[in-house]
């Protein structure tokens, strides 16, 4: 199974600020992590992702700054802002009103959906 | 993993970087990190069991196409597109080893400048009375700071600043120690050709002693476009404020106009001198420059004009009449001319092959050529009935060197668009004339006071 490109995107912000509320980290590690909560299923193309991250320190969600990783190396370390949070909060708030509706609708179709129409009652 | 294969890693990085360099919307730190990404992916695949040079196709292949990323990249930093003048370097990436030591020089160097104007007066020579004075110095007294400032910054021999010392010194002799009357053609001359001869010292402080390098004092032509553009830009911002400053201490009943006549205007005026050298090397690599970009726009426009003036000149057989000041008309024209086309020369891609611009060059480049030598011709006539002066001579000089240029130029730009000559060529005629224009300037400073018996 394959995730549409459409879904990820609109999936990508919730996704990077949620790894980021759980703490500091950067881009090849919120990658992984991605990863794994998806069992793989989400494809990224990795690349995308910086422009991601840049667009969202922009607008304050996050903030960055340049460390020695402990392999030696510069790397951009992101953390999460309190405005940062409070737009996760309010990205939660929508996905769960997308989710719920989805559920709800598909709780009353049934699983399989019927092949019939229900015949009219007297 | 051998040490072959690190290397082999290390290649194809580097490779990598220059190749992710190019998109404009990407700057030195988002490859810095995509770098790190690389890297790491690498490495996770290294201990999964692949090859350092597998592991870093399959890690390139992840980053994705790269075009598409550049357009992601300019989505969120559009401004890029538009490069900016970091003068003292970004937050995100430390700024280079001794941007800091260069802001101090240039500060310093500014200071004394805005000082040294107001030397003199401690020894009695006032700005407003003594103005022949510095009339004469002034040249001196902006260009020594902006010379300091290149010993500086290219960090100079002794060898190069004893030659630099001596020079300004000559000029300074040139300037003063002739006794010419304030009211004489020879001053005026000599405010006029000695800024020229210590503008071209300055050159060697900005080849930093490469003498004999046509690429460093192709540089200094393209700086000296630039400067002119970026002072001139200075100079129009600065009366602005001056303009408002005077007319908002009006309003409130205090005159101003003393102190910017005294202070502000020679104090600010000599600091700009090496303020903008400085801005103009800053920005060097950074935004695209303008002179060649104006040269594009008007050497269609001069060319055509030239060719209309010839033609009616020719047509009506009218011969140019040679009044007082035809000749500095006609010299201005050519300075336009050889402007033109050294920024034309400078701004080229030297491999690049005749194009039809170098065409409209060669018609721009004779028909100046030719006009001066109608002047020219009409000019030797009058000079022969009625006799020279120190103007005239001058005039006429700097008529024969830059005519000498354009025609020489003409005839290697013929050769150029036939395929039968490098490009190169061309610059480095150019580049070895400025000695010819330097030359002509300390004659002009040095030898016209006496042969003219200072009149």
């Amino acid at each position: 199974m394959h995730v549409t490109k459409d879904l990820v995107a609109a999936s990508a912000t919730p996704m990077v600020l949620g790894i980021l509320a759980l703490g500091e980290s950067y881009g090849y590690a919120i990658l992984k992590q991605v990863n794994d909560v998806s069992g793989g299923e989400l494809a990224w193309t990795d690349g995308l992702l910086y422009p991601l991250l840049h667009r969202l320190e922009r607008l304050g969600h996050i903030e960055s700054s340049w460390r020695t990783s402990p392999g030696g190396r510069r790397r951009k370390y992101y953390r999460i802002t309190g405005q940062g949070r409070a737009e996760l909060a309010e990205q939660r708030r929508q996905w769960a009103a997308v989710v719920g509706a989805l559920k709800n609708i598909w709780q009353t179709t049934g699983e399989p959906p019927p092949a019939v129409a229900l015949p009219l009652e007297a | 993993m051998t040490i072959d294969s690190d290397m082999d890693l290390e290649t194809q990085v580097a490779e990598w970087r220059t190749y992710m360099r190019r998109h404009r919307a990407v700057d030195g730190a988002d490859v810095d990190e995509l770098e790190d990404h690389l890297r790491a992916t690498v490495a996770d695949l290294v201990e999964a069991g692949l090859r350092p040079d597998e592991a870093f196709l399959v890690a390139v292949k992840r980053i994705g196409n790269l075009d598409d990323l550049s357009r992601e990249f300019a989505r969120v930093h559009s401004e890029r597109l538009w490069k900016q003048l970091v003068l003292a370097g970004g937050q995100e990436a430390p700024a280079p080893a001794g941007s800091r030591r260069d802001l101090l020089v240039v500060v310093g160097c500014a200071t004394a400048a805005a000082i040294g104007i107001k030397v003199p007066e401690l020894f009695g020579l006032d700005l407003a009375n003594d103005d022949g004075f510095y009339q004469r110095n002034f040249a001196l007294f902006a260009l020594v700071p902006m010379a300091a400032y290149f010993t500086f910054r290219r960090r100079v021999g002794a060898a190069v600043i004893g030659v630099l010392l001596a020079l300004f010194a000559l000029g300074g002799v040139g300037a003063n120690a002739y006794p010419l009357a304030e009211d004489s053609q020879s001053i005026v001359i000599t405010a006029i050709h000695l800024p020229l001869a210590l503008w071209l010292v300055v050159g060697v402080a900005y080849v930093g002693g490469d003498w004999l390098s046509d690429r460093r004092w192709m540089d200094f032509i393209r700086f000296t476009g630039e400067w002119l553009i970026y002072f001139v830009l200075i100079t129009l911002g600065a009366s602005i404020l001056v303009a408002v400053t005077v007319g908002a201490f009006g309003a409130i009943g205090i005159d101003v106009t003393d102190f910017i006549d005294s202070w502000l205007l020679p104090c600010g005026s000599m600091a700009a001198v090496v303020v903008v050298a400085w801005l103009v090397e800053a920005k060097q690599s950074v935004i695209e420059n303008m002179a060649p970009v104006l040269t594009r726009v008007f050497t269609p426009l001069f060319a055509a004009a030239l060719l209309a003036f010839l033609a009616a000149a020719l047509w009506s057989g009218n011969v140019i009449d040679v009044e007082r000041d035809v000749l500095i008309l006609f010299d201005l024209l050519l300075v336009v001319v050889l402007g033109l086309m050294l920024y034309a020369i400078s701004a080229r891609d030297p491999t690049a092959r005749p194009a039809f611009f170098d065409w409209l060059q060669l018609a721009l480049a004779i028909s100046a050529s030719l006009i001066d030598v109608l002047v020219l011709l009409a000019v030797t006539d009058r000079i022969s009935e009625w006799g020279t002066t120190p103007n005239k001579a001058a005039a006429l000089g700097e008529n024969v060197i830059l005519l000498a240029n354009l025609a020489w130029t003409a005839f290697l730009l013929a050769d150029f668009v036939r395929h039968r000559r490098p490009f190169e060529h061309l610059e480095r005629w150019q580049t070895r004339y400025i000695a010819v224009y330097a030359a002509w300037a300390w004659i002009v400073v040095l030898a016209f006071p006496p042969v003219f018996s200072f009149s």
